[in-house]
């Protein structure tokens, strides 16, 4: 007779002393683990419900500016520094970790209407409505010395807008013309018109530098060369869009922050029709920023919130609002890709999460990998009507609610008189546009 | 391969064509070649001996030849992996590319299917590293093992394992039902004249004994050994592992089997009423209550697979339920007399029952198919399956162990057998362990049935072996994926698959949610006009000129694609004509 019967010396079991980590064999045989879908669907469901209980997004909100803000920007080489403007002219620079103000420069006479920081990082530019540009030390000065520009340059108009060049040491201004400056001179190297009276925003686009882009009041985006004489082309919307950004990643996208309550993203080799509508605001959107992943940008909006929105979808992710923050100016994206800065017309500068559930700090292994695996199941689960649900659900301010339902029926409705008009009238004068080409009037060359 | 590349660089382009089309080396073929390449170096070496000079060159490469086989890889790419292991670890069909796909879905595809494949490669190879391996027991030639007595295997193996046989004598409150708790550390027996008692019966330490001073019926373990649950004459009660009275359920009346579904916490009876009832312990509700109309409840089982619960009647038939619907699953005749037992194996696929009529029969309830059955003179009274496929079968006062009856071929002679004083009541294997437990009329019987347990268990999910806080933390981790007693059904693995309900089904689960038709276009209600434009007849005049607008469309449609079609096959046949024109054609008039 040869017998063998199952003995387990548990010694192999269990732990040697109370301060070893307990023994945890483990057997993978899928018999050992039924229920395998039931138990990772509400593993899934706990994890969205989770997710949604720790989203609180609001960090820090800066105070002391005494009045509005009217622009933000982020140090070139500091993670840790921001530089903001202010509808009084005061230039504040900010340290985010501390939360406490640096510097305060009153820059200009009136609005400041931009900030930029210089590539490297060692000084920056204001535009303001007193028609000058300045150029100020990152360095603060010394105890009981005035604060001076190193630079000063006097504009025959108002700017409205600046940017600095990715690496050489030019920049762009925008008023009444798009102008490019070389910061050694005090006239402008070349100045761009296309018989149009008024810039809102110029950006350079990040990979190739020379191309730029500015908003301009005729309701048209215009795309320049600073190598040519001449504006290579613009695409003219319904209405007008206050500001654009760039994807720094794939800089042949840009996205522009419109008037009719949405954004649209461009693709430069194709302006005829936006690549994406995205639409979510209540009201017209003032600035919108882009991550630095270039996956995803935020937007700052009349309407007294901010958005996150995917740069492929026509909806938002994620949309940040608190009772005291009013009409939002500016919004900036932080380059470490976990906060956004929101400045508003209430004098506040507010920093939130990007990731709304994200924990902050440093994360043992143990903890990441858990934050990765729900992260992993919420994706996988995404579809299902009890996850969809929750994931979904986002509290809104009554009136942006009922702004949102009351633009839900007027699209209905318009979109039932078109059907109509469409039924009534020869068949093929009425063409069915698409909402991609609804807003896109003319691309000009 | 080097010196082969460079060779293909310098001829010309059709000869590095040829050189393309040679199939690539395996080590096998290597060292063949290798073999042929030095027996003409050999004889080279041997012709060498005449030609003084060119010895040197030939020792040199010689040498490079020795390095070049130094350097090889004998076992070269990853280690194969038996087909058996990794079909184990299968999850599902693999995912196909439908045809006509975007680039960026048959990405994700390829990349869900490789991560996929990846996965069950790194399950397949950790088998290697599983610790323990199963019992067995083999006779000598001519021995056959169901003679092997308990005595003789209890003195074969060590001694731990030896004391696994013991009885208990326990004559006086007679015919005992036992089970074991979910890690098979705790045993729970229950007498029918209310002797209820809880034991770690490893060590032999008695965690509780008491008398109930009432008929008990049933005895279960609840999620952990903090808690069982005791059916007895009238109520369902719930103690502690001290024999301290939690609850007295008295929504659960008659109870005469249990079953606890771990995973949904829910504690499944059968009543002598004919009720089926879930309760849920872990908020101490009653889920469902199902009257199955089909009189006494007392052959139960689960499917351990997908926690729906088979329930054996009089009649012969065996019904399946869940706790969402009010009638069963699936009814399926199995016998022609009554059903005494039935048990499930644990991957869902098998169920053996035995009824009034002797038979033994063995089904796959994925098919709901009889696979075979067999005639046993003395009836089963108690069936069990281990957790490795054996069957236990209580005849009269004898159990026997059968192997192999999960398969196509009929059972043949028991594996194991075991006579015992007085009447089985009970049967169940312990977990992980190659342990019987029998609780009959004259007590309990550990038997040692070799091969019977799991050799290797999972700690995360039942760990014997568990600490205090471990067990703790377990309790957290199972209440939070406590799976909802609404997805119980027969394939626990639905939730993954794609919805693919039509239009009319969703539409209709739409109306059902929102309580009305979004799609249901509102009647046409014609504007009030003055100045007797909305008389009556002026009214319904209008109507009309709306009325069926979308039968209108199709209809004026269907019309012009019928015209245009008789336009074109009158064209045609007008040609036709002309072709077959003759010269006498001209005369016609």
């Amino acid at each position: 007779m040869k017998v063998k019967v199952l003995s387990r010396n548990p010694d192999d079991y269990v732990r040697e002393t109370t301060r070893d980590i307990q023994r945890v064999p483990r057997n993978y045989d899928p018999t050992l683990h039924p229920f395998e879908v039931p138990r990772e669907y509400t593993r899934a469901l706990n994890a969205t419900k989770l997710e949604r209980v720790f989203a609180k997004p609001f960090v820090a909100s800066l105070d002391g500016h005494r009045d509005g803000i009217s622009c933000i920007t982020k140090h070139a080489k500091s993670l840790s520094t921001v530089i903001s403007g202010a509808c009084d002219g005061e230039v504040k620079v900010w340290n985010l970790p501390k939360r406490e103000c640096l510097r305060t420069i009153q820059a200009h006479e009136g609005f400041v209407r931009g900030i930029c920081s210089r590539f490297c990082g060692t000084s920056f530019f204001t535009v303001g409505d007193d028609k000058t540009i300045k150029q100020w030390n990152s360095e603060a000065p010394g105890y009981g010395v005035r604060e001076e520009p190193i630079n000063t340059i006097l504009g025959k108009a108002v700017f409205t807008g600046i940017d600095h060049h990715q690496r050489e040491s030019t920049f762009a201004t925008c008023g009444q013309t798009v102008d490019i400056w070389d910061e050694q001179r005090s006239s402008p190297i070349r100045s761009f018109s296309w018989g149009v009276d008024s810039f809102s925003c110029v950006r350079y686009n990040p990979v190739e530098t020379e191309l730029l882009a500015s908003c301009a009041s005729d309701r048209s985006v215009v795309l320049y060369d600073t190598r040519e004489s001449a504006p290579l082309r613009k695409v003219i919307m319904q209405l007008r869009s206050n500001t654009l950004c760039w994807n720094p990643m794939e800089a042949y996208y840009f996205t522009c922050a419109n008037e009719d309550y949405n954004l649209y993203t461009y693709d430069i080799r194709h302006l005829d029709v936006p690549v994406t509508v995205h639409m979510d605001h209540v009201s017209a959107v003032l600035d919108v920023d882009y991550s630095p992943t270039g996956r995803e940008f935020v937007s700052a909006s009349f309407d007294k919130t901010i958005r996150i929105f995917p740069k492929d979808k026509g909806h938002s992710r994620e949309v940040y609002h608190t009772k005291r923050m009013q009409h939002v100016i500016c919004v900036r994206w932080s380059a470490d890709n976990k906060y956004v800065l929101s400045g508003s017309d209430e004098m506040n500068i507010r920093l939130w999460k990007a990731n709304a559930s994200e924990k902050l700090g440093l994360l043992s292994t143990r903890e990441q990998a858990a934050a990765n695996y729900n992260k992993k199941l919420i994706e996988k689960f995404q579809h299902h009507p009890q996850v969809k649900r929750i994931a979904r659900h986002r509290h809104l301010p009554g009136d942006i609610l009922k702004q949102k339902r009351e633009l839900r029926e007027m699209r209905e409705a318009r979109r039932r008189k078109e059907k109509n008009v469409r039924k009534h009238s020869k068949p093929g004068s009425v063409p069915l546009l698409t909402e991609k080409e609804k807003h896109v009037v003319a691309v000009v060359e | 391969m080097a010196e082969v590349m460079s060779e293909g660089w310098t001829g010309t382009h059709v000869e590095k064509m040829k050189k393309k089309k040679k199939p690539p080396k395996r080590y096998w073929e290597e060292t063949e070649n290798t073999d042929r390449s030095q027996r003409p170096e050999e004889e080279q070496t041997k012709a060498g001996q005449n030609q003084n000079k060119s010895t040197v060159q030939e020792k040199s490469l010689k040498r490079k030849n020795e390095e070049s086989l130094e350097k090889k890889d004998p076992f070269p790419g990853e280690a194969p992996i038996p087909h058996k292991q990794l079909q184990k670890f299968q999850r599902g069909k693999k995912c196909k590319v439908p045809a006509g796909a975007r680039e960026k879905l048959k990405e994700a595809i390829a990349f869900s299917e490789s991560m996929s494949e990846h996965a069950q490669k790194q399950a397949a190879r950790y088998d290697l590293l599983l610790p323990e391996d199963a019992g067995f027991l083999e006779g000598d030639e001519d021995e056959d093992t169901n003679t092997i007595s308990q005595d003789d295997i209890a003195d074969a193996v060590d001694i731990t394992s030896g004391s696994k046989y013991f009885n208990l004598h326990l004559s006086q409150f007679g015919p005992y039902r036992l089970d074991y708790s979910r890690t098979g550390r705790n045993l729970l027996v229950g007498g029918k004249k209310g002797h209820v008692a809880c034991i770690n019966w490893q060590t032999k330490d008695l965690m509780c004994e008491m008398n109930v001073m009432e008929t008990v019926n049933d005895v279960k373990w609840l999620h952990t050994e903090a808690m069982f649950a005791v059916a007895q004459k009238r109520w369902l009660y719930i103690y502690d592992s001290k024999g301290v009275e939690l609850h007295c359920v008295k929504k659960f009346n008659d109870v005469l089997r249990m079953q606890f579904l771990p995973y949904h916490f829910l504690l499944a009876t059968a009543s002598a009423t004919g009720f089926l009832q879930y309760l849920d312990v872990s908020v101490g509700k009653e889920v469902a209550a199902i009257c199955t109309k089909t009189g006494r409840l007392d052959v139960m089982a689960q499917n351990p697979h997908n926690a729906v619960i088979h329930l054996g009647h009089s009649n012969g038939t065996i019904t399946l339920w869940s706790p969402n619907q009010k009638e069963p699953l699936v009814k399926m005749l199995c016998h022609r007399g009554g059903v005494r037992s039935l048990t499930v194996d644990k991957t869902g696929t098998y169920m053996v029952t035995s009824g009034l009529d002797r038979k033994l029969k063995v089904y796959d309830i994925r098919a709901f198919k009889p696979l075979h059955s067999c005639f046993l003179p003395a009836g089963a009274s108690c069936l069990s399956l281990s957790q490795r496929g054996l069957l236990s079968a209580a005849t009269g006062d004898i159990v026997q162990v059968y192997q192999n009856v999960l398969g196509s071929s009929p059972v043949s002679k028991p594996y194991m057998a075991h006579r015992l004083r007085g009447q089985i009541w009970g049967l169940a294997y312990c977990p992980f362990e190659d342990v019987l437990g029998i609780g009959h009329g004259e007590g309990f019987t550990s038997m040692i049935v070799p091969g019977a347990g799991e050799p290797n268990f999972d700690a995360l999910d039942s760990n014997p072996y568990r600490s205090h806080k471990q067990r703790q933390e377990w309790e957290v981790k199972a209440l939070l994926e406590k799976i909802q007693p609404e997805l119980i059904g027969l394939d626990p693995g639905q939730l993954s698959k794609v919805d693919q309900a039509s239009f009319e089904q969703k539409h209709k689960e739409q109306v059902e949610a929102l309580g009305f038709d979004p799609l249901a276009k509102d009647k046409f209600k014609p504007r009030n006009k003055k100045k007797g434009r909305s008389s009556a007849g002026a009214i319904e005049k209008r109507k009309r000129k709306v009325a069926h607008e979308d039968q209108r469309d199709e209809i004026r449609q269907t019309v012009q694609e019928r015209t245009e079609r008789e336009k074109e096959l009158k064209e045609k046949s007008k040609e036709k004509k002309l072709e077959n024109k003759s010269t006498l054609d001209r005369f016609r008039k």
